[in-house]
This record gives structure tokens, C-alpha cells and sequence, in this order.
């Protein structure tokens, strides 16, 4: 067994986390609006949103986040090292990358799922860079970007967070994501075989928020 | 295999792949931003049917064209003309009426890839009337790219993009007017790439060329690593003229950087900045 396993058999959900990532597309803002504002000053882990946005404007996230917020929010910029406690949303337009450091690295490589920045790009980046002390989660959107980052959290042993779909304006992304494993029932903990990493835990907005406080008081966020 | 087992050696085999390509064939992309490169990597080994970045190792060691190949997924770069119009409006307002004062100006556009830049630049120029006495130098390390960038024919499809970014760049013709639509193509007119030199040069090994007026380089450094950012500014102040301009992607800054200090900002929300008297 090694290391994080054994770090894991431990603590119910494995951590402590070093990073939240959060992808969502069509009714995700809404779903943001009730997460990011939750968020405790003091927490552990950096916090990375990609939201898909039209391409060609100024992104008004930051603006329309960062009164609502207890945590520092800012635009992810090239090379800047990541904060633990920090809130940093893609800007339009580019792909952002977790990178050694780590830090935040943007892209210009094409788009994928029609979509720049995209949330699979960002996942999978992140499973690379932080392992098992990773949190995704994916909210509501009308395309399936986000399925394959999220199995790639999964698979590098990270906590998994789905939006229930039923209480997804769009739920064809978390419907996607899910649809990679097997079913289970919304609000229920996955069952926690040893040596196997659960299954996406499917939560309302609301449960999401909890859980994050949760987590946060256990000391792994 | 854990997958932290697993992703330690996926680590391992792509500096040991960009090791062996740049001592087989001099191309240097160890110091650039390793994230966005294994993903190219990755969908590199779908289209070389490869496992492992090992088996692709051995393949671009002993078969050259999979390395011109591979060339093509680690470095071409698609853009649109006049992309992030507000640039090329800042550049046309703010910069325009100072190279209007030089005899014979002098542009570079490093990383031009396919040329979509160049070309808008040309555009640009010409409209002002300052063409005649321009040369653009247009560098970029892919040789494919470079050829098509030299050609000046793109996808009759991509057009109504480019057409709509030119308006809103302040463009004071209409794009039609520089090029001919030919089947699913269209061909940009020969005279702009009389004011165009394309050539091979890497920011990574190669040192300045020439000295120039303005340099235009955007959405190039964010594939790069700090220490190698810092290589290529340090290579532009030293390619620019007294106050010359510098021209950057709309997400790059000279802020965090080595050469903040030589360089003053002149339309900052276009990042383009102004080489500092002196030095």
C-alpha cells in the first residue's frame, strides 16, 4: 500500500486537499452563487473555477464574485504560483493548466467540446499536478466537457464531487460525468471499498456547500 | 501500478523525449510550460500509435520524419486575424502615429505560426499608409508553418471571423479588397508579402536578428517556463529600438517578469508596453 492509501484509511474522505477544482457550463453560475460565497476564510486548498463563457468579452466573474466572497478572488494569470485559500477563475478565451510549482498556466491550444477554457483541460491538469489532494466538481451544463477530467480526478485517487442532476438546470454534464461509473443513489456517501477509490458523491448545491464547511472543520480543506 | 507511480514516470519519459529531441535535432522545448505539452504529447501518442512517450522516444530518434511530424503537434498554433481587435485599434491609434514619424519601420512578429498576424499587421500598416516603408520579419521555429504563413491562403470558412475582428480593429477598408476567394480558399494578395521576410527562429536558442521598431509576440510566452519568458523579453529589448514597442498576448504581462524594470506601460489593457530610454 503506499503512502496516500494509507493516509487515506484514515480519514473517511482521504485529504487533506491542496486544491478545489469546479467546472460548469449552462446554470452553473447560479450553482456558484451558492458554493463560492460558503467558502471559509482560512481554507487549506486554492480553489480553480473554469466556466464556460462567450469568447470575445471581458469576463465579469471576478467583478460579480469577489464582493460575494470571504476569499480573495482574482482572474487566473500565467505563471502565477497558486495560494492556498485563493479563488481564481479561467479568463474567456483560454485554457488553464495546473503546472509545477504549482502554478496557473494558460493556453491558446484549440478548443475541445467547442469550448475555451475547458474544464477537461483544467481537471486533468489538475489530477497531474495534485493527486489524491484534489476536490473536483462538476455543476450543471449542456455539453459532456468534464466527464473525462473528472474520471481522471477519480482515477488519480482525488475527491470526486457531482451535481445531483435533478437539481441541474442543464444536467446533460454531471448526467455525462456519472454516466462513466456505476449507478448509485443522489445523497448517499458511495460506498468506501477498501482499497478502491469511491464514486463521485452526488450532491445538491446546497449538500455541496455543506459538505465543503464539513470538510473545511475537519481540517482537510 | 499507483497512480502516483504512474504519473512520475510519465514525468520522466517526457524530459527524457525532450532531451533526445533537442540533442537530435536542436529543437529546445525543456524550458517550456510542461502542462500544455503533455497534452499535445498525449494526443501525439494516438496519432503515432505509441503506449508510452518511451516508444514515441525511439521512434522520433530513428525516424526523422515522425519528428517533423511530431513538430507539427508541439508547435502549430492557430489564430485568427485581428484576433483581440481592441489591440489592433490601440496599435493603430496609440503606436501608429509614432512609427509615422521613422523613415523605414522595422516589425517583428515572433511565433507567426500560420501568419494570420502577419497578414493582419500588413492590413493594418497598408491602411495607414505606412506599408510601402515597412518590412515585417516573421519568425517562428516550424518550418510547415512558415511555408503556409508564406503562402497567405486560408479557409474561406475562418473569413467572416477575420472580416467581423477587422471592423471592430478600426479597419478602414474592407478585408475583401486584399484577397481573392478561390473554391473553399481564399489567397491574400501578393503585394502585402512583398513587405514580408519569413524565417526560422527560435526564442529558445537563436539571438536577435535585427533591430526593429515594433514587436509583436502574443500568445507565445504562455507556453513557455519564467526563465525562458525572461530569455525571449530579454532578446526583444534587446531586437527594439530607442523606445521602441512591444506588443503581448492579452492574458501575458511584462509584471512578474525579469525585464519589467526596462520597459514602460503604454496601452496597458492592450499589453503594449514602450522600451525605457537608456539602455
Amino acid at each position: 500500500m503506499n503512502a496516500s492509501a494509507a493516509h487515506a484509511s484514515n480519514t473517511p474522505d482521504g485529504g487533506p486537499y491542496q486544491a478545489i477544482v469546479i467546472g460548469g457550463s449552462s446554470g452553473a453560475i447560479d450553482v456558484l452563487n451558492v458554493l463560492l460565497p460558503r467558502l471559509p476564510v482560512g481554507l487549506r486548498a486554492a480553489v480553480i473555477v473554469v466556466l464556460h463563457l462567450p469568447r470575445d468579452r471581458r469576463s465579469l466573474l471576478v467583478d460579480i464574485f469577489r464582493p460575494r466572497c470571504a476569499l480573495p478572488v482574482q482572474e487566473a494569470e500565467d505563471q502565477q504560483p497558486i495560494q492556498a485559500g485563493h479563488l481564481y477563475f479561467a479568463p474567456p478565451d483560454y485554457h488553464l493548466l495546473i503546472d509545477s510549482g504549482p502554478r496557473l498556466a494558460l493556453s491558446v491550444d484549440a478548443p475541445l467540446h467547442f469550448s475555451r477554457p475547458s474544464i477537461d483541460v483544467l481537471f486533468e491538469s489538475a489530477a497531474d499536478g495534485y493527486g489524491d489532494k484534489l476536490v473536483g466538481v462538476l455543476l450543471s451544463g449542456a455539453n459532456d466537457d468534464g466527464a473525462a477530467g473528472l474520471a481522471a480526478i477519480h482515477a488519480a485517487g482525488g475527491y470526486t464531487i457531482v451535481q445531483d442532476p435533478a437539481s441541474a438546470s442543464m444536467p446533460t454534464m454531471p448526467e455525462a460525468a456519472l454516466a462513466r461509473f456505476p449507478r448509485q443513489t443522489p445523497g448517499k456517501t458511495p460506498s468506501n471499498t477498501p482499497g478502491k477509490t469511491p464514486a463521485p458523491h452526488v450532491l445538491t448545491p446546497e449538500a455541496i456547500a455543506a459538505r465543503f464547511v464539513q470538510l473545511h472543520a475537519q481540517r482537510l480543506l | 501500478m499507483p497512480h502516483k507511480t504512474k504519473a512520475r514516470i510519465a514525468d520522466i519519459e517526457q524530459r527524457l523525449l525532450l532531451d533526445a529531441i533537442y540533442h537530435q535535432y536542436h529543437y529546445d522545448f525543456r524550458a517550456y510550460a510542461q502542462a500544455s505539452l503533455k497534452r499535445r504529447l498525449q494526443s501525439a501518442l494516438t496519432q503515432f500509435s505509441c503506449k508510452t512517450l518511451s516508444q514515441l522516444q525511439d521512434r522520433v530518434l530513428h525516424e526523422p520524419a515522425v519528428f517533423t511530424g511530431l513538430l507539427q503537434y508541439l508547435t502549430v498554433q492557430v489564430s485568427d486575424m485581428f484576433r483581440d481587435p481592441s489591440y489592433f485599434l490601440a496599435l493603430r491609434n496609440e503606436v501608429v502615429p509614432i512609427l509615422r514619424t521613422y523613415p523605414s519601420i522595422k516589425v517583428w512578429v515572433a511565433g507567426c505560426s500560420t501568419g494570420e498576424e502577419v497578414y493582419s499587421l500588413a492590413i493594418l500598416l497598408h491602411e495607414e499608409g505606412l506599408l510601402d516603408r515597412t518590412l515585417i520579419y516573421a519568425t517562428d521555429i516550424n518550418p510547415h508553418a512558415l511555408r503556409a504563413a508564406e503562402q497567405g491562403v486560408f479557409d474561406l470558412d475562418r473569413v467572416a471571423a477575420f472580416t467581423e475582428n477587422h471592423a471592430r480593429a478600426g479597419g478602414r477598408s474592407s478585408l475583401s479588397d486584399y484577397y481573392t476567394a478561390r473554391y473553399s480558399r481564399v489567397v491574400f494578395d501578393k503585394a502585402l508579402r512583398e513587405h514580408m521576410v519569413f524565417s526560422d527562429h527560435s526564442l529558445a536558442t537563436d539571438s536577435v536578428f535585427a533591430e526593429v521598431h515594433l514587436i509583436s509576440c502574443r500568445n507565445v510566452l504562455i507556453y513557455f517556463e519564467r526563465d525562458l519568458q525572461n530569455r525571449a523579453l530579454g532578446l526583444f529589448h534587446d531586437a527594439l529600438v530607442h523606445r521602441g514597442f512591444l506588443g503581448l498576448g492579452s492574458k501575458e504581462s511584462l509584471r512578474f517578469s525579469a525585464q519589467a524594470e526596462h520597459f514602460d506601460d503604454f496601452v496597458l489593457e492592450d499589453r503594449i508596453y514602450r522600451k525605457k530610454a537608456g539602455r
